[in-house]
């Protein structure tokens, strides 16, 4: 008889077994004594767990800040759990950094649809969702949204600047455009014809969309060539991306070639197509690039590495994301550091609404991060960049706000 | 029914309704996922344990409940308690027809082609011709419902998580029952009939293809129904949300807590939920890792899921008792 109460003892078990009973209370939510809660959700697992390492890299520049004394005197606990880039799971991490841990702040979550999932809780719970790792152009809406914001340029302001490009260097150009037809693709398109104005309708004089499942762009790229147009904007994804790169070539199209900064690595995107296929190409930047020969005797790159192999020896010095995730990690410092004493929810979103001309030395010179109470877009210029059929080579002034 | 079956069961409601007055809104949250993954696993374990059907893609109904709840919440203005029935006609008629042409494929064969319908859902969720419905990879947010007026008016003051709990208890309840029902009678038994031996089932005058579709039309409603009650409680819906991964767990779950087993849904579900979430506190770097020895331990401890285990114990028990 005693044992079919097991069931009871297991839900009991489970129920209690919640720390959340024994949780004190605390004055202000997120500050335990010298300490600051921070929440973080990265995928560590799952489809897009390559990106597992950025949250690595966060931590690690976290505690070599708080092995340096902290930031006003207190030490920075940033508890990261794992979504799996599974949405429903970062509602349930989300709520449980926010409802059990009692965080701050939930810091960087990762990509568009986890974010998604948690806007209007975030913003419902006034919690700040800090500096999102998504390039959509959603999470600069202070009106609806204020309790979230992004940080890299997002995917509108990214293609304002090539269309400023276009306009000043060759204004009578005729235009195509090809774009994965998705919301992405059609951020980028939107800002692009946002960019170009009221010439947008004459300018570009072709476009075409493909499908994520689709195997191959090539019907697509015919038909954009078959157009006239002598420049060419790449709105797509990496495997595309090499693809129409490859096409634009060995078709002998050859249009000035614009390919957003989403598929601007060399080694998954420009290699396949063809080094030689990919000179001349013009992309966008707003980090300084850690494996490129430009920056190898840079102060930031050297300080960098020395950070990683003191404080994360395990990661990889040519990944990109550890150079972002250290960068993204100066700006949350930065943030609580303007807050002072006053660490409430409030004022984390006003400070981090407050960032005036911060320049921490990961950026690409010239490039500067301001917000304000209508402004939640943190870096909102670029700098162009060439490939030279080995590296990007920067051109040209800082573009943008 | 035995006079202590029924006194455990009181015991469990009970404890059951009165867990969200004691525990936090995140912890009551996450106890209703645990009913909502109770409800996919009882109808997986109808296809599965009782009838013998593998199924590698209960994920992809679980989807099309979840989006049906969704679109009609998001785009027709439907009220989330209406959402639940019309989840379940369409995952019933899309179970029956998938099961049609099952009916052909056993064993691994079967198990493959759910597996084709795993995994092909989630970038047909993404088809641009679909978009104005599914919202694309942007997915959908829906709003959490409040509770009823009528409850405030009786003075009982509920959050929106411990009403939403206490909805997903009422169906959990209402849909284990009907399940016990089928399961007990004579559908019951042609289910297991079949699964232990077809040709003696069809001798017995059994229409074994009916009640293999049948099966797999039901065991889709709940799996449905369970999908639709998800999307209300997390309140979003994308196809990333229901990658196959999300298949694999409904067959751990049941595996987990006893094939054939009604009671083994809730324990299944207990450990879908709860213990990958401590796998990831033990360890950031291989939560997966530490997942798998979870799994390998319950395996290899309790070959017949935990409703087995408790069975065999009380047997055990009563055997003592019997001849001391």
């Amino acid at each position: 008889m005693k044992l079919k109460l097991i069931p009871i003892a297991a839900l009991l078990a489970a129920t209690f077994a919640s720390p959340s009973a024994l949780a004190q209370k605390k004055e202000v939510v997120g500050i335990a004594g010298k300490e600051i809660l921070l929440g973080h959700i990265n995928p560590y697992s799952g489809p897009a767990s390559a990106y597992g390492t950025i949250g690595r890299s966060i931590a690690a520049y976290f505690k070599k800040v708080n092995e340096e004394g902290g930031v006003n005197g207190r030490q920075l606990n940033m508890i990261s759990y794992d979504d799996g880039y599974s949405p429903p799971k970062t509602v349930e991490m989300a709520r449980k950094l926010v409802e059990q841990d009692k965080v701050l702040l939930i810091f960087q979550p990762l990509g568009t649809p986890p974010n998604t999932a948690i806007h209007k809780y975030m913003n419902a719970k006034k919690v700040p969702q800090l500096f999102v790792a998504t390039g959509a152009t959603k999470w600069n809406d202070p009106k609806k949204f204020p309790w979230t914001m992004g940080w890299q340029p997002n995917y509108q302001a990214e293609a304002r600047i090539y269309a400023a490009h276009i306009l000043k260097n060759k204004p009578n150009a005729k235009i195509a455009v090809l774009y994965q037809n998705d919301d992405y693709g059609k951020d980028y398109l939107e800002g692009f014809k946002a960019g170009l104005g009221a010439k947008a309708k004459t300018m570009i004089v072709k476009e075409a969309s493909y499908e994520v499942a689709d195997p191959t762009v090539d019907s697509q790229m015919a038909q954009l060539q078959a157009s006239g147009a002598d420049t060419f904007f790449n709105i797509t994804t990496p495997k595309f991306a090499a693809q129409a790169i490859r096409r634009a070539w060995d078709s002998g199209w050859k249009p000035v070639h614009y390919l957003n900064n989403v598929s601007a690595s060399p080694g998954t995107v420009l290699r396949p197509a063809g080094l030689d296929k990919s000179v001349g190409l013009i992309t966008s930047r707003y980090l300084k690039d850690p494996t490129d020969k430009q920056f190898a005797n840079d102060p930031a790159v050297i300080e960098w590495t020395a950070f990683m192999k003191k404080y994360y020896p395990e990661g990889s010095l040519v990944a990109s994301e550890n150079f972002y995730g250290w960068c993204v990690a100066q700006t949350m410092v930065q943030v609580v550091k303007q807050a002072g004493n006053n660490l409430t929810r409030e004022n984390i979103m006003k400070q981090a609404a407050s960032l005036k001309d911060f320049t921490p030395s990961c950026l690409l010179p010239g490039i500067k991060m301001n917000t304000s109470a209508t402004d939640f877009a943190p870096i909102e210029s670029v700098q162009l960049a060439r490939f030279d059929g080995k590296d990007w080579v920067g051109f040209g002034e800082v573009m943008g706000k | 029914m035995s006079r202590n079956n029924l006194i455990v069961i009181a015991v469990v409601l009970a404890a059951a309704c009165v867990l969200p007055l004691m525990v936090s809104e995140y912890r009551t949250f996450q106890f209703t996922l645990v009913l909502v993954y109770a409800i996919a696993l009882l109808g997986l374990n109808m296809l599965t344990g009782y009838n013998g059907q593998i199924s590698l893609g209960h994920g992809a109904f679980y989807a099309i409940g979840a989006y049906c709840a969704a679109i009609l919440m998001d785009k027709y203005g439907v009220p989330y308690w209406a959402t639940l029935p019309v989840a379940g006609a369409v995952c019933l008629v899309a179970g029956f027809l998938f099961g049609l042409p099952a009916l052909r494929l056993e064993g691994l064969y079967l198990a493959l082609a759910t597996f084709a319908l795993g995994v092909s859902l989630p970038p047909l969720l993404k088809y641009h011709h679909l978009e104005q419905w599914t919202g694309g990879v942007q997915g959908i947010s829906i709003l959490k419902p409040d509770p009823p007026e009528f409850l405030n008016g009786l003075g009982i003051a509920l959050n929106q998580d411990q009403w939403l709990y206490y909805f997903t208890l009422a169906v959990t309840v209402a849909m284990f029952l009907v399940a016990w029902n089928l399961l007990r009678g004579r559908i019951g038994r042609a289910m297991i009939a079949i699964r232990d031996n077809h040709i003696a089932t069809e001798t017995m005058g059994v229409n074994n293809a009916m009640v293999k579709s049948l099966t797999f039309g039901v065991s889709a409603m709940y799996t449905g129904i369970a999908g639709a009650l998800g999307a209300i409680a997390v309140q979003f819906v994308a196809p990333d949300s229901f990658n196959i991964f999300l298949s694999i767990t409904l067959l751990i779950g049941i595996v987990i807590g006893g094939l054939a087993s009604i009671q083994g849904a809730i324990y299944g579900a207990l450990f879908i939920q709860f213990v990958p979430n401590i796998a990831d506190d033990i360890s950031k770097a291989a939560p997966w890792a530490i997942f798998g020895l979870f799994l390998l331990a319950f395996v290899y401890v309790l070959p017949a899921g935990v409703a087995g285990a408790i069975r065999m114990g009380m047997a055990r028990l009563q055997r003592k008792r019997q001849n001391p």
